[in-house]
Parts: structure tokens; sequence; C-alpha cells
């Protein structure tokens, strides 16, 4: 077989195809973000004995189902309802009906989170007529709560459809909000967060701070469940009578921001005290959250605090010289990225190539008003709504020494010949970085774990004799 | 328990855990789920159905078949994935189809190419959009064979008109732009996906590439996917049996090879499921023969040499003969090394469309005994195949639900369980040793005589490891 290489491999990393590359103006290649019932379906999964149901095709369902359980290595349930070619035509209403009765008789759940694939979007379905039906038809008991997000695929990302669903749980679950009813506590929503360890972290800040709180949703223990030799459907996840007195939360604060912002627009027009913060990545953004958190509580930062703050800029100090004037590229979700480039910009790390692809005009603008603010972000550029073969691109002509997202992300570093430090959804490649916090204190030392030995790794493996050393 | 009381228990078992469905759909169930006994030779399993609405079914859809199977480990080819970024971004990169070729110049396997369709496209059409993006994917890849459209649900739904952008930037490009219409909604499962990809292959590329004189030992391996590695090492047989295989559908695979499907003496089929229709269109347009073969396992192995073989002439047999003494001794000593560990060990497996029943003879060799089995997607002509090779008692599902599986398994009681990623950690946490059937768990190649001891190994250390032992707490009752 005659082979007539046309160009080479040379040629991908010229600058003359970036050029050709950062044309292009339909075609997307390996982009960084899923689609929105992905979103839904994990924000469903942290509440008490509920059952994600997707409405639309079961293919979809497989897949969301199969990409969570590889990120977290496991079970992940959800049902479908299974629509097929004749649900195009006629609509998707006996599925919906005839899926709700089997998946409550099968698992009787305490809430059912019904979100929608493609199909049901673009055919027009109408869940909440559907909803109706089914209960009139004794489908399912009267007072089985149903959550319901629409979740197109075409608009935004999986960051979307996450809000949307929370929105939707908070709106089903949640009884009106009485004045003379108001709880005493802080609901902290994480936002798109696939750390069960960030959950346990924000855990157990809040009750070092002795926070009264809820932790909404809360998928730790879902999605990083024991293994004590029998198998539950529902482990865990945030309790259903607080969900029930969501709206009468004292106040609600939101871990991440551009993940939320349905749910929060929804909260202050019911009235709920709302607060958001960005995500608690590095020194200060967490020193942010325990101040919203101090807020509320009213009382001083336990001493507990200071000190373990203090060992996370020990833990800094110690290894700043690693990570300064380090170039670096990430790329990933808005709110992990606002995170992770504040802690490389505390490390006096350079962030130089930043790639979102599914960016929005506010992140943008808050992701470049920090690196203006910063002598370490002078070289960095924003891309927003670029994806990974953009960034290839720029790895290839401008070069850093490390790339920072997820999986996706090693065919690009391979080729650049750096180091991928995996932050990010999904990590399908590496074993339990999900049961190690990237938010708070002790999220500074993990990833200064990852970023400084990932270096120093990389040293010993390409030193020669004389400067292989014990020291570094 | 004697034959006759096991297959009473399981059926027993059967009834039992159907005793949680509501009416309607127990009896749609009931169906699809048998105990084989020594009355149904050929018990009648239902197949090939609409899943229940609302149960937990493993099946994807007709995307998943057309392009995670059949068309993704083509790899000079641009596969788009056209319409939103879910599907495509969900079938990036995880089905192990290892292709080899330098990545992004002649080999594309590792990507995802998306129309990433937006609200816009949505209600004003794609098409214009399509074209677009296949100028820009030649400007990008140069090198790229062709480009595949493999539709996504809502191009369907909108009414667009992929077909004919495909035949006119097809003479735009000068190159192949195949449409497959695999809209996730079409069918019941991933098998309509691998018809329809199968259809697009015949229509769009089959016979259409540069002629070529069939070598009198040229053959082609077809449903053989390269998952680990798995299509190497069938070839590695083969050709040492003095056959050449001159195409693989698909597993690191070309746009030619798909081309001259039908260039040569012979085609082995070993996913049948999802690559007989192409199979039977290249016997029935061309005259090409095909034959079912199965290389799990060194028994099965050699009676598919042997097959083989007998297709062609002495010099074939002569070879045959001395590729089965080759390895005669280093499999029996794999099987010395396994056997004793694993011997008596009982399994069920719950997979796509082929290895429910060609994998069992591998565990056989191992001593193991398949005790109930089960495919996503099969057809009663799958299940007809399947069935004879059980032994009486065993329990066959189809589209086996969550629940029922977890059900049959905690009655049944297995040592083992071979299924997918979606059910792999619920057993796991049930303290139940598990492997990945698809994806070999990451390990593999399980092809041939170099996929045997991997695969031995692999059950042995699910089996064996010590880390189940460690599940109770010595304080807990
Ligand atoms: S993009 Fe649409 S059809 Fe594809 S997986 Fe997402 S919801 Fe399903
Ligand atoms: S072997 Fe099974 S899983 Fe693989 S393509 Fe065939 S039917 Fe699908």
């Amino acid at each position: 077989m005659e082979t007539c290489t046309k160009v080479t491999k040379e040629w991908l990393n010229t600058q003359e195809y970036r050029e050709k590359n950062f044309a292009r103006e339909k075609l997307v290649i390996n982009p960084a973000k899923a689609c929105q019932p992905l979103g839904a379906l994990l924000c469903a999964l942290g509440i008490e004995a509920s059952l994600p149901f997707v409405h639309g095709s079961q293919g979809c369902a497989a897949y969301f189902r199969s990409t969570l359980s590889r990120h977290y290595r496991e079970p992940v349930a959800a049902v479908s309802d299974s629509m097929t070619e004749d649900s195009a035509v006629f609509g998707g209403q006996s599925n919906l009906i005839e899926g709700l009765k089997n998946a409550n008789a099968l698992y009787s759940p305490k809430v059912i989170a019904m979100f929608t694939s493609c199909m049901a979007e673009v055919i027009g379905d109408d869940i909440n007529a559907y909803l109706g039906n089914a209960k009139e038809q004794e489908a399912i008991p009267k007072d089985l709560p149903v959550a319901l997000a629409n979740t197109p695929s075409f608009k935004g990302s999986h960051i979307t459809g996450y809000d949307t669903m929370l929105k939707g749980l908070i709106e089903c679950l949640a009884t009106p909000r009485q004045e003379d009813k108001i709880n005493n506590r802080l609901y902290v929503v994480p936002g798109f967060d696939t750390y069960t360890a960030n959950l346990r972290e924000y855990k157990r800040l809040l009750k070092v701070m002795d926070a009264p709180y809820t932790l909404l949703p809360d998928q730790s223990d879902v999605l990083d469940a024991p293994n004590l030799g029998t198998y539950e459907l529902y482990p865990g996840g945030t309790p259903i009578t607080e969900m029930n007195d969501a709206l009468n939360a004292a106040s609600f604060l939101f871990a991440q921001t551009y993940s939320t912002p349905t749910t929060r627009k929804y909260l202050a027009g019911m009235e709920v005290p709302v607060e958001v913060i960005s995500m608690p990545i590095g020194v200060e953004k967490t020193d942010k959250f325990i101040e919203a958190v101090a807020k509320f509580t009213g009382k001083e930062v336990p001493e507990e605090i200071t000190i373990e703050r203090g060992r996370s800029i020990d833990a800094m100090t110690d290894s700043h010289q690693y990570i300064h004037g380090k170039k670096f590229a990430l790329f990933g979700d808005p709110d992990v990225l606002i995170g992770v480039v504040s802690f490389l910009l505390e490390m006096g790390g350079e962030p130089v190539h930043i790639v979102c692809t599914n960016s929005t005009p506010l992140f943008k603008k808050a992701m470049e008003s920090m690196l203006a603010s910063s002598p370490y972000g002078q070289t960095a550029t924003l891309y927003a709504g670029k994806d990974l073969w953009h960034l290839r691109s720029l790895l290839v002509t401008e070069p850093v020494d490390m790339l920072i997202g997820d999986s996706h992300g090693k065919w690009a570093a391979r080729d650049a010949n750096i180091p991928l430090v995996r932050i990010g959804f999904p990590i399908t490649d590496r074993v339990n970085l999900h049961r190690y916090p990237i938010v708070g204190y002790s999220g500074v030392i993990n990833m200064i774990t990852m970023i400084v030995n990932t270096f120093l790794e990389e040293k010993d493996r390409t030193s020669t004799d004389p400067y292989f050393e014990m020291m570094r | 328990m004697s034959t006759k009381e096991t297959i009473e228990f399981r059926k027993q078992v059967v009834e039992e855990v159907l005793e949680v469905y509501p009416e309607k759909a127990k009896k749609n169930r009931r169906q699809h789920i048998a105990v084989k006994d020594s009355e149904c030779a050929s018990c009648a399993v239902k197949s090939n159905a609409k899943t229940v609405p609302g149960i937990m079914t493993a099946r994807g859809c007709a995307y998943a078949g057309a392009k995670g199977v059949v068309w993704g480990p083509v790899k000079d080819v641009v596969h788009i994935s056209h319409g939103p970024v879910g599907c495509g971004y969900y079938s990036w990169g995880n089905r192990r189809n290892l292709a080899d070729g330098e990545i992004g110049v002649d080999n594309f396997v590792p990507f995802l190419f998306t129309s990433d369709f937006q609200e816009s496209d949505i209600i004003y059409g794609g098409d214009k959009k399509l074209e677009k993006i296949i100028d820009e994917v030649v400007g990008l890849f140069p090198n790229a064979k062709g480009v595949s459209v493999l539709s996504e649900c809502p191009v369907g739904l909108i009414g667009d008109d992929i077909e004919s952008v495909a035949r006119r930037m097809s003479e735009k490009i000068e190159l192949p732009v195949i449409p497959v219409r695999c809209e996730g909604f079409r069918g019941i499962s991933q098998s309509l996906g691998h018809h329809i990809a199968n259809d697009a292959i015949r229509d769009h590329l089959l016979g259409k590439g540069p002629a070529r004189e069939i070598g009198p030992y040229d053959i082609g391996i077809i449903g053989d996917y390269n998952i680990g590695g798995d299509a190497w090492a069938s070839k590695k047989i083969l050709e040492e049996m003095g056959l050449k295989v001159v195409n693989i559908w698909t597993g690191d695979s070309t746009l030619e090879m798909l081309q001259n499907g039908h260039l040569v003496k012979l085609n082995l089929i070993h996913c049948f499921r999802s690559m007989n229709y192409i199979a039977k269109h290249m016997e029935e347009t061309y005259g090409t023969p095909w034959i079912e073969f199965n290389f799990f396992g060194p028994t099965k192995i050699k009676e598919s040499i042997l097959k083989i073989a007998a297709q062609f002439d002495d010099y074939i047999m002569e070879k045959a003969l001395k590729v089965i003494e080759k390895y005669a001794a280093p499999m029996q000593k794999v099987i010395d090394t396994y056997r004793p560990r694993l011997e008596g060990k009982s399994v069920m497996l719950y997979v796509g469309g082929l290895r429910p029943r060609h994998i069992v003879g591998a565990y056989e060799d191992l001593g193991m005994e398949v005790i109930g089995t089960g495919y996503e997607f099969a057809h009663n002509e799958d299940y007809e195949k399947t069935i004879p090779a059980l032994k009486e008692g065993t329990l066959i599902y189809d589209d086996v639900t969550a629940l029922e599986l977890e059900e049959f398994v905690k009655k049944l009681k297995p040592d083992l369980v071979g299924s997918g990623i979606k059910e792999k950690y619920v057993f796991e946490k049930m303290g139940l040793p598990f492997r990945q059937m698809h994806s070999w768990d990451y390990s593999g190649p399980y092809h041939g005589y170099e996929g045997f001891p991997i695969f031995a190994r692999d059950m042995d250390m699910a089996i064996n490891s010590p880390t189940w032992k460690s599940i109770k707490a010595p304080w807990t009752k």
C-alpha cells in the first residue's frame, strides 16, 4: 500500500498551522465540555434517595452513567424512558408515564430527578404536563416528588445542566419560605464539583467553624461509597428534610459562580439571602470562603483554622522555588480555572495559555481582570470558547513547562513533551485523585504536592548522571 | 444440587426476581429470560425488542453502534459527530480500539470532531455548518482519506439533508464523504447502528476503491475492533498460518480496507452481530465467502484454525498444524498455572453481541463454568448460536435490567461477573470479583494465543485478589 504522506507531524507544530487552526470557525475538535444532562445527573445524585431519570434516549443515559463511573470508579444509577422513533412522532408521553411507573416500582425513590436529552427537547415535549398526566393516571403516587429540568444540549454545557437541575430540585422539594420559619443553617452549594474530597473538605471546615450547615447537593457518600460487602443504591446525599427546608435557609453560600447563576437567581427571587464566592482553590480564595462562613456564624475564626492555613503557607514557602517562574497552560471549567490560576499566581507561577471551551463573558472578564492585577499574570491569554486542538497549537508554538487539566489533555501534553497534572473532570487514567481535595488549605498542599513532585519526577527521569542528585 | 434441581431453583429465582415489576413490565421481561433445560434445546428468549421504559438498561443507541463500534476505528477518516457536543464527547477515547499511525496526520482515532450544535443550528438547520466544517477538515487534515458524518438525534428530527451535503462536498473535496444516519432514536439499541453503518460502507465505499489483485491467501477479518490490540493478536496467528490479512473491519482500519473488503479469498467474521450484514452482502454481490471463527481460548482457537485452513490448500493446512503445535506447550503451561486456581469457579456474563457466547470456551479452558449469560443487543440468530454451547441450567437473559442482574447474581452466587463499566462497581461493592468484558478492564488483548495468557492472568487476578478478603472488619459480625 502506498502511503503518500502529504503533510507531516512537523507541519502540525508550525506557526502557519496554528494560524490556520485558529482561523477555523465551525469545526470543533476535542472540546473541553460535555452536555447539559451529565451535569443534571451529577447534581441529582447528591440528594438522598433521589433517582435520576432521563427523559429521552437511553443511549444518552448510558453515556452519562459510563462517563461518571469511569471518573469516580463508582456505580452511577440512572434510568431513562427509552424513547425511540415512534416517540419522535407522537411525543414521549407514554414512555414517560410508563417509565415513571416502572422506576418507582423498582427503586422506590424519595424523589425522582427528571431531565431531558436532546431528542425530547427538539420535539418539544412538555414534561411538566406529562408529569401531571402521569400522576392523574396514578402511574406514581401523587405525593412522590418529581423534580424537572429542561437540559437541552445545544445550549450551555454540563455546568448549565447542573444548575438547572439544582433549581428544579429545590423548586420541587422545598416548601415556600416563611419568615417565621427561617432555620439557622447555611446552605452551601459546591457547584459542578467532581471531587468527593472537596465536598468532605467543605463539611469538615464548616464543622470546625461551628456553622450549622447543609451541603446541597452532596455526592460525597454516593460517589465515594465504602465497600462494606453490600451494594446500596442510595448511600447518601443531602437529606430530603433539609431539602424541604431549603427556602427557609438562613443563607445560601455558593462555592462556584459559573455553574450556579440560574439557581441563585431563583433563590434571590424567593427572597433567600444568597452569597457567591469563587471556588475556594488557593489561599486567597479559601480565605474568602472562611470569611464568608465566619460572617455567617458571627463568630471568630477558630484558631485551628488559622493554624491549618499556616501549614499550607508553610508548604507554599517550602516549595515556591519549584513553581515560581514556571510556565503553565490550563484548560477546564470556568470555576476550576479561576481557582487554579489564582493559586498559581500566589505561588509565582506564570499561566500562559488558558483554554476554556465553556467560557462566558462574565468569566472572561473576571479571569482577565485577575490576570491583569498580578505581576505573574501578564503573559497569560485566555482563549474563550477554544478547544484542545487549539491548545495543542499553542503548546507546540509557545511552549510551557506544564499542562493542567483533565485526562483529555494527555495527547496535547504528549505532543508538546510536557507533563500533564490532572485537575478537573474527567480523570479516567489515574486513580483516586477525586479523593484528595483541591479546595481549602489542604487543597493547597495537595496541589503543591502534585505539581512540584511532577516537576521533580521529570527532572530525575531526564537528568544525566552528574546532575542526578540526592536533593532536589 | 442435581442438574434438575439446579434448573428448578433457577427457574424459581427468575419468578421471584420478576415479582417486583408492575404487570405489563413483568410480562415483557419474562419473555427475555430463560433457563436452559433439556426440553428447550433452543429456549426461545425474546430479543432485539424495545427496552422497557424506566428500568435501568445497559443498552446504548444507534449512534454508539455506528460511530463507537463500526466507524470509529477507521483511522484515516475524519469522523464528524454531527449534532450537539455530548454524544461525541462521551464516545471519545473510551473504547480502546487501538490504531497505529501518526496522530493528527493519518490517524484520527483519538479525536473528537463535532459540529457542537447550538440553538441556532436547531432552528435554522445544520447543513450549511456541516459544509463549512468539511471544508475546514480538509484544510487542517489534508491527509484524511475521507470524512464520515455521524448524525446525532437532533439532526434527524430537524430534517437536515446530510446526504446532499455529503454528495456536494464529496465532489468538491474529491474525497468520499459518507453520511451515516445513525440518530440515537433509530432502533432500540446499538444494533441498528451497526446495520446502518454497514449499509453506509456498502453504499459509499465498498467496491469503489482502486482495484487490486487478489492473492491466493488474501483474507479479511470482519468484526474485530482491535480492543486492546485484539486484532493484532488474531492477525499474528493468521499470518503464521501463511495467510495474508489485507483487511480488518474495523480495527486499526483504513478507508481503503473498507473499499476493498470484497477483494479477498475469504472473510473471517468474529463479531457476527455487528458485521454480518456486510459479510452477507459481499458474498451475495461479489461472491466473497465468509465463515465465523472464534479466537478466544486455545480450544476454540484450534478449532478455528483448522476450520479456516480447511478453506485453503495443503500448504496452509500444513502450516496451520504447525501453528497449533507450536502453541500447544505454551498454552498448556498457562492452563497448568491457572487452572488449579480457577477450577470449578463459576462466571456470569452480560456483554454486547458476541462475547456472551464466544468467550465461554476460554473460561472452560481454565476449568471455569459459565452459569449465566446474556446479550445487550443480540437477535434471535445469536441466541440460537449460543444456547447449544451452554450447559443445562444456564440462566439466559436478554437486555437484562440492572436490578435483575443484581438479583440473579445474589441468588446464583457466581465467583466472577463479567460485564461493563456500568455494572462493575455495583458488583465490586458486593464483594464480588468482576472484569469489564467490553474494554478488557484496560488490559488485553484477549484474542489469540497472545491474548489467552493475559485473559487467564486477569481472571485469576480478579478471583484470587487478596483485597476481597479485607472487606469485613474484624469487629463486625
Ligand atoms: S448531546 Fe444530546 S443526544 Fe448527545 S448525549 Fe447529550 S443529550 Fe444525548
Ligand atoms: S464484540 Fe460485543 S461489544 Fe464488541 S462490537 Fe461486538 S457486539 Fe459490540
